[in-house]
């Protein structure tokens, strides 16, 4: 009854990608617009709402371990990064950047009437939209917007996931989503979808931007498979899933590709239950795996070059809840890496929690700052086009 | 190129409804378009079954999670919410697959596709299945009937009120997010009123909430009894004054009528024809189906350029592969995996804001998976894709246990009942067999080149030959576009 893939489809790998490029797509193609600089931003998201206030401890505020009677970190227990702050036990690596002077902790970093719902303030922080706006673009996506009017390539963004998040979906261009580049490559590398893109005559506009989106993928998805084999990196890296992504992320770096922007994703940190062994877990995950880059990085003389950037989508209440958890809160810490930071160490103060909104810490910075920062800085990109408006920069970069 | 019988019919099919079907997909040469109209409207005339999922506790002693929970803080321990959290999160899948099973073959195709819109426009996104559930029955009751009726039906249930806050609408303290989403997204959009109009119209929906048993109340303790001043009125408004004055403005049938026509027409508004239709929709008191009338039974919606230029939605791609191909799915479940990765569960909104649909719902993932669906369905290919995990351990769509979800990602497969198909072409001659195929599949004015499209044939018999050519189709580009 059932038919077998193989007599309907055969993969093949005949022709290489651009030879199938259709003709009617010849027009796109162009230089590449991104300068082959090398300034790379890896975002990390900490999904699910990282607890920030047992990332980086207060570690002499009585308000804090009042509040934590159970949860609270002691001070012995911390790394201590100066008197009064320490980092959580699990990162030890973050302790060591630390001393580098390649660890930047910015404090208190959130949005006006912040929204404890996950999906929706994962919504706001993709799409670095205000909380009563709903804008279907994210900020890298439109990124790719300004810098990539053209490219026949959307490989300046890659998102190391099977499905593409708001943050990187622009109105015009997008970025790819992959877990593995061999993965990647082999799904989109069939000899028939080659043949139709080859085939197809350009008409009808929405007909045209889907063989432009698949013969773009199937180019992409080559290249970058290419381009993760030119220079695979030696460094051991943890079999997890974040120290894969970051392993393949290496091998990509260090290769001639234009990606300017890497995002990976780690959770579930919604620890309303039985916090510390869960947040324990992933930042050891998080932890293992940021060293064994950073070394990779230094090693290969790219550490300046790269930026890594954490964020999560809220922090979590100050006051810890009865099941050994924490429950949704607002504003939230970010960690910046890299050897080209300009200021490091703690850039701003501890948050005041003396001074909260119905048992939540206020933001003092708003994370668009930062979104402007990097991508003018860093990206040199127009970041008042991408992000709608003007927003001061911060001097961590 | 001028449009054939079959094109036209097929066109109000995948508008109207989820698409043809293999039992009557033979017929739609000779039947006229006005005819098929009529069909429509005749088998979606019934008030819908409703669909009743929320079971035990939460359909039982407890009609609420979040909500009840709250209420009852002291009386609920955390293994009874998690016991509560969990059988709503179980029910919801039911009422998905339940209601994604309607859409695929239930007669009623224009009403749940309609509820479709609806449920899309009145976006909400709550983890109470019983709230959700009934949302959804008066949704698809009130889907082709007066958007009055149903715009204060959706207004005072309890899924909506929890959802946009109004529970904690309160004279001392208010809220102003349900005011502004029914203005904002239900009625008028943005741009047209004022702050003020936003905060005015939020005092007067000041006691607009629900009780543990999830029934709309009153709470006249909470209610702001003062003088209120909305677009340009002024009086001792209540909510039901507020819906009122905002049906009143011309506005609202204009802001509907274009996100209709964008959604069953043309993503291109042409104005002066939305213009026309706002005019019948509101001199008509928003009867929704003389509005469908209005356009369906209108030449201009028959015109090439709105045929086969619609990017279909992840729900209305799965529904439409179905109703073309009868199947047996090895595992129900599965179809939440595949409305997760391409990004459109139902219950799930990404915002109050709904899906934005068209281009958005396209990039590179999306794409390459929904050219391979159609494989994955009938030629048990694995689908080796895996969706965000849920960051969201309480309110999250899904299980995050991992072997649960690899068991879905095995079981994507089918038994496709190709005898059925097969007799859709019957008495088709050998040699047009590949054309009828194609013109039966896609709705395109482009087609793929014949050549190419033969060299993947299977010329084995007539069975594979049909097989093989409705899969291939199925997995172009083309086949995205309705």
């Amino acid at each position: 009854m059932v038919i077998k893939r193989k007599e309907f489809l055969q993969i093949g790998s005949l022709a290489t990608a651009s030879l199938m490029l259709p003709k009617f797509l010849k027009a796109f193609e162009k230089p590449m617009m991104v300068p082959q600089g090398n300034k790379v931003i890896v975002v990390i998201q900490l999904s699910g709402g990282n607890d920030g206030l047992n990332t980086v401890i207060p570690v002499t505020n009585d308000i804090y371990y009042k509040g934590r009677p159970k949860l609270g970190i002691q001070k012995k227990d911390a790394l201590l990064v100066t008197d009064e702050v320490g980092l959580n036990p699990a990162l030890t690596a973050f302790k060591g950047l630390y001393d580098d002077g390649s660890l930047g902790i910015l404090n208190s970093v959130g949005y006006p009437n912040p929204d404890r719902s996950h999906f929706r303030s994962m919504d706001i922080w993709h799409s670095a939209s205000a909380s009563n706006e709903y804008v279907n673009t994210g900020w890298v996506g439109r990124y790719l917007d300004a810098q990539c009017k053209g490219c026949d390539k959307p490989t300046q963004a890659i998102e190391m996931d099977d499905v593409l998040s708001l943050a990187l979906k622009g109105e015009e261009s997008k970025a790819l989503a992959l877990k593995d580049p061999a993965k990647l490559y082999n799904t989109s590398n069939s000899k028939y979808f080659k043949d139709i893109t080859g085939s197809h005559q350009a008409g009808e506009e929405t007909v045209d931007y889907l063989y432009k989106t698949m013969s773009e993928t199937i180019s992409s998805a080559e290249y970058i498979y290419n381009q993760s084999k030119t220079h695979p990196t030696g460094q051991a890296y943890p079999n997890t899933g974040l120290g894969k992504d970051l392993k393949t992320i290496a091998s990509l770096i260090f290769s001639d590709i234009n990606t300017k922007v890497y995002y990976v994703s780690l959770g579930s940190f919604d620890t309303h239950v039985a916090q510390e062994g869960q947040q324990k877990r992933l930042f050891t995950e998080l932890n293992d795996a940021v060293k064994a880059f950073t070394d990779d990085l230094k090693k290969n003389g790219r550490f300046d070059d790269v930026l890594m950037m954490t964020f999560s989508e809220f922090g979590r209440r100050v006051a810890q809840n009865a099941s050994g958890g924490t429950d949704h809160g607002t504003a939230n810490n970010m960690f910046l890496i890299g050897g080209g930071l300009k200021q490091k160490g703690v850039l701003n103060a501890m948050p005041d929690l003396s001074d909260l909104n119905e048992g939540d810490l206020k933001h003092k910075v708003d994370f668009k700052n930062v979104y402007a920062t990097v991508l003018n800085k860093w990206l040199a990109a127009d970041d008042k086009t991408i992000l709608g408006k003007k927003f001061d920069y911060l001097n961590f970069i | 190129m001028a449009v054939s019988n079959r094109l036209k019919n097929q066109h109000l099919l995948w508008r109207a409804g989820f698409g043809p079907m293999a039992e009557n997909a033979a017929a739609l040469d000779t039947l006229s378009q006005k005819d098929l109209w009529g069909l429509l409207l005749k088998t979606s005339s019934k008030s819908p079954e409703k669909i009743n999922v929320a079971q035990g506790l939460v359909d039982g002693l407890f009609k609420g999670v979040q909500d009840v929970a709250n209420m009852q803080k002291q009386e609920l321990t955390n293994e009874q919410k998690k016991m509560i959290r969990e059988q709503s999160r179980d029910d919801l899948k039911n009422l998905n697959l339940r209601w994604f099973d309607e859409m695929i073959n239930s007669e009623a195709q224009l009403r749940e596709k309609m509820s479709l819109f609806w449920h899309g426009h009145f976006a909400c996104r709550v983890i109470n299945s019983f709230f959700q559930q009934e949302l959804l029955q008066t949704i698809r009751e009130n889907a082709l009937g007066n958007f009055k009726d149903m715009l204060v039906a959706v207004s005072k249930s309890p899924s909506m009120l929890s959802f946009l806050n109004n529970q904690q609408n309160r004279k001392q303290k208010p809220n102003e997010n349900f005011a502004r989403e029914v203005m904002e997204l239900f009625t008028m959009g943005r741009g047209n009123y004022t702050e003020n109009d936003v905060k005015e119209a939020a005092r007067a929906f000041t006691g607009w909430g629900f009780n543990v048993q999830g029934e709309f109340v009153f709470r006249k303790n909470f209610h702001d009894t003062g003088s209120k001043t909305l677009l340009g009125k002024t009086g001792n408004f209540d909510g039901d004054a507020v819906l009122d004055i905002l049906l009143e403005q011309k506005q609202t049938a204009r802001y509907l009528t274009k996100k209709i026509y964008k959604y069953f027409v043309n993503e291109n508004v042409d104005e002066p024809k939305a213009d026309w239709l706002a005019t019948r929709f509101y001199d008509s008191g928003y009867d929704i189906k003389k509005l469908l009338t209005d356009i369906f039974t209108n030449d201009w919606f028959y015109n090439e350029k709105n045929i086969g230029t619609q990017i279909k939605s992840p729900i209305q791609l799965l529904a439409g592969i179905r109703r073309l191909l009868p199947m047996e799915l090895e595992n129900e479940q599965s179809q939440l995996l595949m409305q997760r990765t391409l990004g459109q569960v139902l219950f799930y909104p990404p915002n109050v804001a709904g899906w934005p649909g068209g281009k958005t719902w396209i990039d590179s993932s999306s794409l390459m998976l929904r050219l391979r669906i159609p494989q994955i369905l009938t030629a048990n290919d694995v689908m080796d894709i895996r969706p965000k995990t849920d960051d969201d351990v309480q309110g999250g769509m899904m299980e995050a246990a991992s072997k649960k979800l690899k068991a879905a990602v095995k079981g994507g497969t089918a038994n496709t009942d190709w005898v059925l198909v097969a007799k859709i072409f019957e008495a088709v001659p050998r040699e047009k067999l590949q054309q009828k195929i194609t013109e039966t599949v896609l709705q395109t004015k482009g087609r793929i080149n014949e050549a190419v499209l033969e060299k993947y044939l299977n010329k084995e018999s007539r069975e594979n030959f049909t097989k093989s050519a409705v899969v291939n189709l199925m997995c172009t580009p083309e086949y995205q576009l309705c």
